[in-house]
């Protein structure tokens, strides 16, 4: 009995519907702790003195890439257990973090050359740090590419998660090789700001960005989610009843991000 | 307990000693990575520049990429024939654990592929000018370089050999794993060139090996179980 819970989360439908339930509070939680936070950061955090506006950036490029790396375990640990437990809907969010991911890593590659140009003097310098993340892209890529390709959906699954849970073990040993690749080909120029001096002004707003993009992220996670349960189940009863009935809240839940 | 042991080995032995007569028998696709290698590290001081001092610093990481391409190169083929032909179903049915035919799979191609492009870096890195004392860190290195890779490309041999052309997508999910290997590896002919110890590098690829030998035969063993089953 005790592992009922557990076993009703492997339930596509029960997921769907409960998620359909924490939209309605969590959408617009999200969404007004992103907008107060980005605003407090962009707008009222104070300048710095040695990079003046450019380092605003930081708020939207620092949580996208925590957000990616975690991001990384968050598709590997579903994966692993869809492959233990055998369940459905593991798999499904297995497969709606990738592309996820991969748009996190995208964003803090993007934003990060942005506000490299005004301080570093260039969009793209072989730092450990752009490395490792040009490299998270390229994994994120390879498990979506994975799941594309493979002929049969059960397959695809199964393949995608042994590829997540082997990159699980390479991540920590990339980002340790990386790093010590760069401290023996030091270029001499360049110096990161200490993130442990920065000011309490500064500070709050970007933890409370980075709780926005925890929010941000799982709320896409489940959107995706549940894109991904619809399409899949798209031969069920439920689904049939839940897309065929007139005046359903759901219907338009499912398909905003479809 | 040892009736069984023994019908593991002699299992394996099979499979390791059918897979290197089958590679005896294609000999000329033996010389296409080294071939793939010769011609690429020709071609690089055409495109760059002959100089022996340019040479010479681009020298260990050059043939150290190289050499990863080259065993790229064949990846694709490590399980094709034998998904072609069913054998690779037979050996999922065997008494022995998949893990140990790919094992000894692996072995192989590391034997016929791994070793030669090894053995043969030293002359390469003569026409590339690499400095004293960077020939024998070079082969050492080279030599557990390609075993690690060896075992990871299997890993993506086995989860594209259901695809038709799985060559692009095997490339993409292997080359970030590699990453790490090449980073020692380079910089462990590099550390020698500059006459510093490079015990640590290889001590690292010998871990690396070790991990590699642990993690990646079942996962070799899972993948080849999905894709060739559907």
């Amino acid at each position: 009995m005790a592992w009922q819970w557990f076993h009703r989360l492997g339930s596509p439908r029960w997921f769907y519907e409960k998620t359909s339930r924490w939209l309605v509070w969590f959408a617009p939680l999200t969404i007004a702790l992103l907008l107060i936070g980005l605003i407090w950061g962009l707008a009222f955090a104070p300048i710095d003195a040695k990079q003046g506006n450019s380092y605003r950036i930081i708020f939207i490029h620092m949580p996208a890439a925590v957000l990616s790396l975690v991001g990384y375990y968050i598709m590997a640990i579903a994966g692993g257990v869809g492959l233990i437990w055998r369940m459905k809907l593991p798999f499904m969010v297995m497969q709606a973090a990738a592309p996820i991911g991969a748009a996190l890593t995208i964003l803090t590659l993007a934003t990060g050359s942005l506000w490299g140009y005004p301080t570093w003097g260039t969009f793209w310098e072989w730092d450990a740090r752009n490395i490792f993340m040009l490299v998270l892209l390229f994994l994120y890529l390879g498990i979506v590419v994975l799941g594309k390709v493979y002929p049969v959906r059960d397959a695809a699954d199964k393949a995608c998660a042994i590829l997540a849970l082997v990159g699980t073990v390479n991540v920590p040993i990339i980002y340790k090789s990386v790093d010590w690749w760069y401290s023996l080909h030091q270029p001499a120029s360049i110096k990161f700001t200490g993130a442990s001096s920065i000011h309490p002004s500064m500070l709050y707003p970007l933890l409370l960005c980075i709780v926005a993009y925890y929010c941000f992220y799982t709320l896409s996670l489940i959107l995706y989610t549940r894109r991904e349960v619809l399409v899949r189940e798209a031969r069920t009863q439920w689904v049939g009843e839940l897309v065929g009935a007139p005046n359903n809240g759901d219907k338009s839940g499912g398909e905003r991000h479809a | 307990m040892d009736d069984q042991r023994g019908d593991n080995w002699s299992g394996v032995s099979a499979v390791f000693s059918r897979d290197l007569r089958l590679m005896w028998r294609h000999r000329s696709d033996l010389a296409n990575p080294l071939i793939f290698f010769l011609i690429a590290i020709t071609l690089l001081p055409l495109g760059v520049d002959p100089s022996r001092q340019l040479l010479g610093s681009i020298a260990p990481g050059m043939l150290w990429i190289m050499a990863l391409l080259a065993t790229l190169l064949s990846m694709d083929l490590l399980f094709r024939g034998d998904y072609d032909d069913g054998s690779l179903a037979q050996f999922q049915l065997a008494p022995q654990p998949l893990y140990l035919t790919v094992l000894a799979k692996v072995a192989v191609y590391w034997l016929t592929t791994g070793l030669p492009l090894a053995l043969m870096a030293p002359l390469l890195a003569v026409m590339l000018a690499l400095p004293e004392g960077g020939y024998i860190p070079l082969t050492l290195s080279l030599t557990l370089g390609t075993a690690v890779m060896s075992l990871i490309g299997a890993l993506g041999a086995a989860l594209t050999v259901c695809l038709r052309s799985g060559g692009l997508v095997l490339t993409l999910i292997v080359m970030p794993l590699y990453l790490p290997v090449l980073i020692i590896g380079a910089n462990c002919v590099s550390s020698a060139v500059a006459g510093f110890d490079y015990s640590r590098e290889l001590a690292l690829l010998g871990a690396g090996l070790a991990l590699a030998l642990i993690v990646m035969p079942p996962a070799i063993a899972g993948a080849l179980r999905i894709s060739s089953n559907q």
